[in-house]
């Protein structure tokens, strides 16, 4: 029950196989077996967000799981957001051309939360504490915030012009 | 917003003397725009490559076994259970080491210059660290065993089964303990536990106190804080037998300084150790550590690479610690609220080891003036050795403190003479009519500080202007009706930025025609790879677009420095700059064969070469760069090295002053002493801004730390140096909660000290915040004097603060 | 920060997650959300040789609303609760309180039974059933039984759950009629565990005056506190100031906060008082807009 055995996720629509054992965590079975290394650990005790995958459209910290917890689910990380073509996400777009990242370690974290956000018709975007308490469970180091919060918004502004 | 105004009409007398033959600075064109930075895209996607993404094959992993004593002998280490595990290949201590590696090499032999040393004549004690510990621990996660398995999961399965025996000390809990006459000194050949010492005096200040029509003296300090970027320190090394090679691939600021310390502390030539720094996330400061060289010496060793990386309980506890400063200050002043003189001892507690020396605490007595005409002045300072981590610098490096102690002073000295801070701070204020102002001491590179041209006294309006702060009082009035506590803080701060004593860089253009810029500095967030683009783009000629920017590559340069301090956008930029202009001038020399026109008809604009007035007559730089190529049929001009390419070295003469102020709006739960951050404005100058946009996104970040530092950061130890903040439910980083909306404006006051105008502006944000916000509560809580004389600052140690005040204001 | 080596188990059935229990006594460990377990197993300070992954047993599933009275399974998510259409008007304290647990992500994963039978004293979700008349189903080898929250906490992360039971289970009433309820913490920041919390519930009746009242404390004792001398205070009372007031100064005798990084006693017993008195204003606010 305890030896290694064969994983298979699926990610970003994929399926995808890789050998660990239970103790493994998703995000270091995501990172370390499977190569996406979009993901990433800041804390490993599942404060920070910077692991922060799509388990069935929900955010969880990836930290927080194990691999094999994760089979039968539908998976999607960072390297998913963008579209076949390279077109950049709604988030991802708007991360950018807001300047809502510096080292970008914490990113990854970020754009899959907002992305959950976003799908969820951004509720609240106008209220500045309902929205900055929706993005607490991201940490970052390198930019206050400020313009993640007005790249939040852009991304919400043009979901909500592309849906109309 | 932003001013630019005719201040300070004297040229500064550092400011070089123009080289006739040196090409003319471009205008800036491309430099000044907030274009959108090429290392987002792999950022955004998940394709960044951090040392924990790289892979090599036949790695393998290590972790550190780590003191969890705070003061201890190490009386027995016994690793044969951990060697003996399944997939173990390795287990070294100390003992291992011994006989082949050098001393841990200590920062401070090249972070103090000369002429400071003359100048200053500190007391410095050499004591290198260990890089494993040698019969005793001194701090808390301090290294002590190093494990190598074939994965993390299994090295830290060994690690359990290392039997280490400690035997306590009694433990050194802080500086003032340190200083007593029994205490336990850490490092017997050392004589005490004060590391290191400086008194640097300006004026006749016991003359001045002496006549002084009143004085206040007051205790302030500042907590320890952690560094903490979002990716921890990793090392991943490779070692080629055959050829007796080395790559590292470091998460590390400073990768040509990590060249030397695995040159000199292995014995291996530096041409054949090469550092990379890839992707990284966030620094904020911090340095040089053993695992640095420690896993490069696993690698040679073992002849398979070694990777490292930090947990983050680890970084809590060990990389690195900051702040933590004690002043006993005086300030003599008259009625009118204008300080005559200044008297300060502080001490630093440095933790158990202090590489560093006196960067930090030099810059702490170097900017304690602040913006502040202060002509007599005292600073004594002593780095106390204690059974903590070892403090490094940290954003900021000592100007917080200091910051925090000047500003206090205002707010106290205005308390006592019932005037309004903000009206004792325009009293104080250098004038620009007196700029460029001489401070009367040496900076830490040795040079007098002579402050940049400025306006402090119409920054300080902008602030107030942009935070509105007039509407804000009567705001504060209706609010009090109603009971709610609500106030306005400001502070202010100078900071020395582009420190030396030089950055490189390569400009290369390829014979597709496009650009690429090597450079010493090595960016982790700061946008290096858009704005280096930009001046490279202005002052050679070509588009942003055309450049590709790479740092923190031993191979690419042979000498750099690193990026930390505010410095790379001034070093590495007037590197870029000078290199391109230059470089410029050798394309046109080359296009002028090519187009067998003189060279001074020529124009290179958007990476074309065209004959003035006649743009028909042009050509690719691609074109340009087949013709510079060695060889027969190179068309070079007489006496010219073939290729297009200049390296340039840029040595600063000293550093810049850029500045800033900063005001918040509080409100404060008299109830619970919760503080709530309302909004945030600063008023920034850096001279010319590369990319206002991530000039703006420094300032927002620089904020955000110091917010932490305020109100929310604290690296806690017991009375018994246990470490108390080893998790991040602990030790708490500021969310987007916690962080205000923070609006931007700005100054700008060109530096005459580069060509180009830069000053640094990375740490700036971080500086003033503790200040603002401490002077902040205390207005909102006016007229209750409530006296803040520490942060950071928690809503139980505020609420204490309320209860005492209101006690004494009982008593009254 | 890797976990210490462990078998593991996903039971597909809870007969045979009950088994497993059986069968490994101290070594095994039930898994839900995770967010509270994983951390300890990362830092090593626990380490289960079976873990027992509950998370595809379709007994544990399930939330729903039969007429007052809030049946989740134990498996079911914070965030399922906190979505459901209309909680703020039907019952604010409950919503309240489970949208302050952590954030989001942690609130996507983590479960009502997991929270319940970890026992924080500084977690919602116990309190929450001591004010709501909460009871949970046990199931052990020897069958099922139904447990009062009044008598399900014991002491610091300790329940009176057998080791060999599994919680299946967790039930709310809530509350009819002129009722206002409320939930307030105070964490250093948001999301953070509370360093004091209160929840209130009043419902008043035809003259206005107070007919029950429900207040409820955590981060204040060993674990989570039905304040009975605060309820004694309210019942028959004209809700106001005064009353609350009174009613939060009630608490004193049966709270019993430690000191911890975060807050010394003083400060928790201080900050306690003044959380009830808000809360309470809080409830009442919300049942006069209802009227």
């Amino acid at each position: 029950m305890g030896g290694e055995r064969e994983i298979t996720l699926r990610v970003n629509g994929r399926e995808l196989s890789g050998v660990a054992e239970p103790r493994m965590t998703l995000a270091d079975f995501l990172r370390d077996v499977l190569g996406l290394t979009g993901t990433h650990l800041g804390c490993e005790h599942g404060v920070c967000g910077a692991c922060t995958i799509l388990l069935d459209g929900r955010s969880v910290r990836s930290c927080l799981m194990f691999a094999v917890q994760a089979e039968g689910h539908e998976l999607v990380t960072v390297e998913g957001l963008e579209g076949p073509d390279g077109t950049l996400s709604p988030a991802q777009e708007a991360f950018s051309a807001n300047h809502a990242l510096q080292c970008g370690f914490c990113t990854p974290g970020f754009l899959m939360a907002v992305t959950e956000y976003l799908a969820e018709g951004a509720p609240d975007v106008d209220d500045e504490e309902a929205l900055r308490a929706r993005l607490s469970g991201n940490i970052c180091r390198c930019t206050g915030y400020q313009n993640i919060v007005k790249a939040v918004r852009a991304a919400a502004a043009d979901v909500r012009g592309g849906a109309a | 917003m932003s001013s630019t105004g005719p201040v300070g009409q004297a040229t500064h007398p550092y400011a070089p003397v123009r080289d006739p033959d040196e090409p003319e600075v471009v205008p800036p064109r491309h430099v000044g725009r907030p274009l959108r930075r090429t290392e987002d895209q792999r950022l955004i996607t998940g394709r960044a490559r951090h040392v924990g993404d790289l892979r090599v094959p036949g790695m393998v992993h290590a972790a550190i076994l780590r003191s969890t004593f705070p003061h201890a002998e190490l009386t027995r280490i016994d690793t044969s259970g951990a060697l003996a595990m399944d997939g173990v290949l390795a287990v070294v201590t100390a003992a291992e080491l011994e006989g082949k590696m050098g001393p841990f090499l200590e920062a401070a032999r090249t972070e103090i210059s000369t002429l400071l040393k003359e100048k200053v004549r500190p007391t410095l004690k050499s004591c290198p660290m260990p890089v494993l510990a040698q019969g005793r621990v001194f701090w808390i996660g301090q290294p002590v065993a190093a494990v190598v398995a074939r994965d993390r999961y299994v090295a830290e399965d060994a690690l359990e089964r290392i039997e280490v025996e400690y035997e306590p000390l009694p433990v050194v809990a802080g500086p003032e303990a340190a200083l007593e006459p029994d205490a336990p000194v850490l490092h017997p050949e050392l004589g005490d536990n004060v590391q290191t010492t400086f008194t640097v005096s300006v004026g006749d200040p016991d003359g001045v106190f002496a006549s002084a029509p009143r004085m206040l003296r007051a205790r302030l300090s500042m907590g320890r804080i952690a560094a903490n970027a979002m990716e921890t320190r990793g090392v991943l090394a490779a070692y080629d037998a055959g050829r007796g090679e080395l790559t590292v691939w470091d998460a590390n600021a400073r990768p040509h300084l990590v060249r030397t310390f695995v040159s000199e502390m292995l014995g291996m030539p530096a041409d054949a150790i090469r550092v990379i720094g890839p992707d990284m996330g966030g620094s904020f400061g911090t340095g040089m550590f053993p695992e640095d060289v420690l896993i490069p010496f696993l690698a040679r060793e073992l002849g398979v690479p070694v990777k490292w990386l930090e947990d983050r309980r680890e970084n809590l506890a060990n990389t690195r610690h900051a702040r933590d400063q004690l002043h006993d200050v005086e300030a003599a002043f008259d009625d009118e609220g204008r300080v005559l003189a200044i008297r300060d001892r502080f001490l630093v507690d440095a933790g158990a080891y202090n590489a560093y020396a006196i960067t930090v605490s030099y810059n702490s007595a170097a900017h304690l003036r602040n913006q502040f005409g202060i002509d007599h002045y005292r600073v004594e300072s002593l780095s106390v050795l204690t059974n903590k981590a070892p403090v490094t610098p940290v954003r900021g490096a000592g100007r917080p403190e200091v910051t925090f102690v000047m500003d206090r002073l205002v707010g106290l000295i205005a308390a006592e003479l019932g005037l309004d801070p903000i009206e004792v701070r325009r009293r104080n204020l250098i004038r620009p009519e007196q700029m460029p102002y001489a401070m009367g001491m040496p900076y830490r590179d040795g040079v007098d500080i002579v402050y940049d041209r400025a306006d402090f006294p119409d920054q300080l309006e902008k602030a107030l202007e942009l935070f509105g702060a007039e509407a804000f009082r009567r705001e504060q009035e209706e609010a009090r009706a109603r009971d709610r506590r609500i106030g306005l803080g400001v502070s202010s701060y100078v900071e020395g930025s582009g420190y030396g004593p030089h950055e490189g860089a390569v400009v290369r253009i390829d014979t597709t025609g496009h650009v690429t810029v090597h450079t010493g500095a090595r960016p982790h967030g700061q946008g290096l790879e858009t704005t280096l683009a930009q001046i490279c783009a202005d002052q050679l000629g070509v588009r942003p677009e055309d450049v590709t920017v790479r740092g923190g590559d031993t191979a690419t340069i042979a000498h750099g420095i690193g990026t930390f301090a505010s410095r790379s956008a001034v070093t590495a930029g007037s590197a870029v700059g000078i290199a391109a202009q230059r470089l410029r001038r050798k394309v046109l020399a080359v296009a002028g064969e090519v187009l067998e026109t003189d060279p001074a008809d020529l124009e290179l604009v958007e990476g074309r070469v065209a004959a003035r007035g006649t743009p028909e007559r042009s050509v690719a730089l691609a074109e340009v760069a087949h013709a510079a190529q060695p060889g027969p049929r190179a068309k070079l001009p007489e006496g010219m090295e073939p290729g297009l390419e200049v390296t340039h070295y840029y040595v600063p003469p000293t550093v810049t002053f850029a500045s800033g102020t900063h005001v918040v709006g509080v409100e404060v739960d008299e109830e619970t002493g919760f503080v709530k951050l309302l909004r945030y404005v600063t008023v920034d100058e850096c001279g010319q801004m590369l990319n206002p946009m991530i000039v703006e996104g420094q300032i927002h970040g620089g904020v955000a730390h110091g917010v932490g530092n305020a109100l929310f950061e604290e690296v806690a130890y017991d009375a018994e140096g246990q470490l108390l903040t080893g998790t991040y439910m602990d030790y708490l980083m500021p969310t987007a909660a916690e962080v205000p909306p923070i609006a931007v404006g700005h100054q700008v006051f060109p530096s005459e000290l580069n060509p180009f105008g830069i000053k640094g502006c990375g740490e700036g944000g971080a500086v003033s915040p503790p200040a603002a916000i401490a002077n902040a509560i205390v207005d909102a809580l006016a007229p209750l004097p409530v006296r803040i004389d520490r942060v950071p600052l928690s809503p139980e140690r505020l609420l204490r603060l309320i209860v005492e005040a209101k006690a004494s204001a009982g008593a009254a | 920060m890797k976990p210490a080596p462990f078998d593991y188990a996903a039971p597909r059935t809870l007969e045979e997650a009950v088994a497993l229990l059986a069968e490994h006594g101290d070594e095994a460990k039930v898994i839900a959300g995770g967010q509270s377990l994983v951390p300890l197993l990362a830092f090593r300070l626990a380490a289960p040789g079976l873990l027992v992954d509950l998370n595809r047993v379709p007994e544990l599933a399930g939330l729903r609303l039969e007429g007052d009275t809030l049946v989740a399974g134990a498996i079911t998510r914070h965030r399922d609760v906190e979505s459901l259409p209309g909680l703020t008007e039907r019952c604010a304290m409950l919503a309240d309180g489970v949208s302050v647990i952590g954030h989001v992500a942690i609130r996507n994963r983590g479960t009502v039974g997991g929270s319940v039978a970890h026992a924080d004293p500084a977690a919602e979700w116990p309190s929450l059933l001591l004010a709501l008349d909460g009871e949970v189903e046990a199931r052990g080898p020897a069958g099922t039984r139904t447990i009062a929250a009044a008598d399900l906490f014991e002491t610091y992360f300790t329940t009176t759950l057998r080791p060999d039971e599994i919680l299946t289970q967790v039930r709310l009433r809530l509350p009819n009629g002129r009722v206002g309820s409320a939930y307030l913490e105070l964490a250093r920041r948001h999301g953070d565990f509370a360093i004091a919390g209160a929840g209130a519930l009043l419902r008043l009746d035809g003259g206005g005056r107070i007919d029950d009242a429900r207040v409820v404390l955590i981060g204040v004792a060993d674990r989570a506190v039905r304040s009975n001398a605060a309820e004694g205070v309210l019942r028959g009372a004209e809700p106001g100031p005064e009353a609350f007031a009174e009613a939060a100064e009630a608490i004193d005798g049966e709270i019993d906060p430690v000191s911890d990084l975060h807050g010394s006693a003083e400060y928790r017993r201080i900050v306690a008082t003044v959380l009830v008195r808000r809360a309470l204003a809080r409830a009442l606010e919300r049942v006069r807009r209802e009227a």
